[in-house]
């Protein structure tokens, strides 16, 4: 490949040609099935999260009936007996993603607006790379940041804050997501064909007529699918909240105060002594499942958007 | 034409409005990110020095260090890399090499791939949590970490290369093949060779992942109060996530600037990674 080698030398053997053909064959061949078994254990790894979800959660809906997890808006393990009403921790969630997707998803398509279709190579150059340093910094990183920051910041707005509350932690989940929703959407508006812009142009649009108008609408689906996994990812959020959001489990529509979002009960719960077996153990498999339900809906949701925008411009 | 002055005015004050509107946006990004640097680095910096990166770790926040996690970080990069990066690159091959045509198995597997890589992460820990630590027994050790940390990763380490094995023209597998190689052979000698900055990349995301990932290692219980380093692969350990959790969650203001000092650390470290990523990638193109 690299050097014209005279004709009476003899091929490249690349290093397995001494041995015996058959030996090669055979060789050839496990090195497939090896790369072969490599390629399934993506399907076992999702067989293994469907099978341990339910299995365990199995056991948590022996002792504690579906009913109650799902219709009671008490949610109190610790206690005796202790209440398991999922309710107040799928409404924590819900108002962090909300939260979150209100803030951001306008910003992220609007910086993707710029991207795409404003900004001239140099300060692309400066704008890319910082938002990709943003999507870079650790989730704890962002707890941090909402614990001593966002919320001391907004304790000058609100001094009835909480010292964790839901919206420090929406708004920490926001700057999480918004290079996600940036870079997503920044794509589907790339694949928008020029002539479509042009077109426009030429029957004399400006140019946010033009984005408006042709570009957002002709990447809709795309955009659609972006924020939608952006979403998935703010309910799956897991350290940011927890620093942030705090470890009370209520029902509330109060943003100052404090919330707990499932996955903020996981990681309590992980950390404090809990027994394997118990009840408070299996518990966190019947709310992983519940977390587990709600993103693979979203992502689902997301790929068929993607699927069908693919399909209008390939 | 006849065009009314008015609105041709008011068109062009919509357009230059959202032009500007669309900046802001995107200048957010970069206004947000010095914010963030600025509190880490104001917080952080007083607590760096090279006795808090060596120091054990101490109830008194004054002395306490975090070399512990340092080290229980490292390691568990390694081992992450070590399982993650064969396995990844193996099933990117047999999907992108071994597999001439899509088939409904290959379309199967990519579905999976495509949703694993949006299972949130602490769903990997209860999977690791329930697999690893109790059905394998491996225990809350730095192994059952790892592997849960490979399964983490593994997607993405799948989903990189194969796009950088798409990118390896067709002629050079077809040559390799003419001149009497077989697949692996072309595949070993030529494909990964050409293709290795891409997949670089992909492991070095990889890494950054599994050293900033924190809630997974919580589950699969990793342990917040360790005062000495792991010595084997079934040690108790620490990472540098769950550290700076701890101290940030603790009531005392003197471990809360540890934990930003930690953060430091942790920052540094991540932006030397990333650099050799964006090095990588600036070769690539030249």
């Amino acid at each position: 490949m690299h050097s014209a080698e005279p004709l009476s030398t003899p091929p490249t053997t690349f290093g397995l040609g001494r041995r015996r053909p058959l030996a090669k064959l055979m060789s050839e061949a496990a090195i497939r099935w090896f790369c072969f078994a490599c390629a399934l254990i993506s399907v076992a790894t999702t067989f293994g999260i469907v099978w341990v979800l339910l299995s365990q959660s199995l056991h948590f809906f022996t002792k504690v009936s579906p009913l109650d997890f799902l219709g009671s808006a008490d949610w109190r393990p610790g206690t005796s007996p202790p209440h398991f009403g999922v309710i107040p921790l799928i409404a924590g969630t819900l108002m962090i993603t909300i939260g979150a997707g209100v803030l951001t998803l306008p910003l992220g398509l609007l910086s993707a607006i710029y991207l795409s279709e404003y900004a001239v190579p140099k300060v692309r150059g400066v704008l890319k790379p910082a938002l990709e340093l943003l999507a870079g910094i650790p989730t704890v990183v962002y707890g941090y940041f909402g614990l001593f920051f966002v919320t001391p910041a907004l304790k000058h707005l609100f001094p009835a804050i909480k010292s964790s509350n839901a919206a420090a932690g929406a708004i920490v989940v926001a700057i999480m997501i918004l290079p996600l929703v940036s870079s997503l959407c920044e794509d589907a508006l790339r694949a928008v064909p020029k002539a479509l812009r042009e077109g426009a142009y030429g029957l004399g649009s400006t140019k946010a007529e033009v984005t408006t108008r042709i570009v957002v609408p002709g990447a809709l689906s795309g955009v659609m699918a972006a924020c939608i996994l952006a979403l998935s990812r703010a309910l799956g959020e897991t350290m940011a909240v927890t620093l942030a959001a705090g470890a009370n489990p209520q029902l509330t529509l109060n943003p100052l105060d404090g919330i707990q979002t499932m996955t903020a009960y996981i990681v309590q719960t992980s950390k404090g002594d809990v027994d394997f077996g118990s009840v408070r153990y299996y518990s966190i498999f019947a709310v992983g499942v519940t977390l587990f339900v709600f993103t693979l809906a979203m992502n689902l949701v997301a790929q068929r958007l993607v699927r069908k925008f693919r399909q209008v411009y390939a | 034409m006849i065009v009314d002055p008015r609105i041709l005015r008011r068109r062009k004050r919509f357009d230059a409005a959202f032009r500007h509107l669309s900046f802001c946006a995107a200048a957010l990004g970069v206004l947000l990110l010095i914010v963030f640097l600025t509190k880490i680095v104001v917080d952080g910096y007083p607590r760096l020095s090279l006795d808090f990166i060596k120091g054990a770790l101490s109830r008194r926040p004054a002395r306490t260090g975090i070399w512990p996690a340092v080290i229980g970080s490292f390691e568990i990069m390694l081992l992450t890399i070590a399982f993650a990066v064969p396995l990844g690159v193996a099933a990117a091959v047999y999907l992108e090499e071994f597999v001439t045509r899509q088939n409904p198995f290959t379309r199967f597997v990519q579905l999976n791939i495509a949703n694993l890589a949006g299972v949130p992460s602490i769903v990997y820990g209860l999977l690791g949590l329930s697999v690893f630590v109790w059905t394998f027994g491996l225990g809350q050790s730095i192994i059952s970490g790892a592997l849960t940390m490979t399964l983490l990763v593994l997607p993405m380490v799948i989903i990189v290369t194969q796009e950088s094995l798409k990118a390896v023209p067709r002629s050079y597998r077809e040559g390799s093949l003419a001149l009497g190689s077989s697949r692996w052979q072309s595949i070993r000698l030529q494909v990964l060779p050409s293709a290795a900055p891409g997949i670089m990349t992909g492991v070095i995301l990889a890494v950054s992942r599994a050293i900033g990932e924190t809630a997974p290692l919580i589950v699969v219980g990793a342990v917040s109060f360790v005062t000495t380093t792991p010595t084997n692969l079934r040690s108790n350990y620490t990472v540098l996530p769950i550290q700076i959790f701890d101290w940030a969650m603790d009531s005392k203001s003197e471990f809360n600037k540890a934990a930003a000092g930690a953060i430091l650390v942790l920052m540094l470290v991540l932006l030397a990674i990333n650099s050799v990523a964006i090095v990588l990638r600036a070769r690539k193109r030249t």
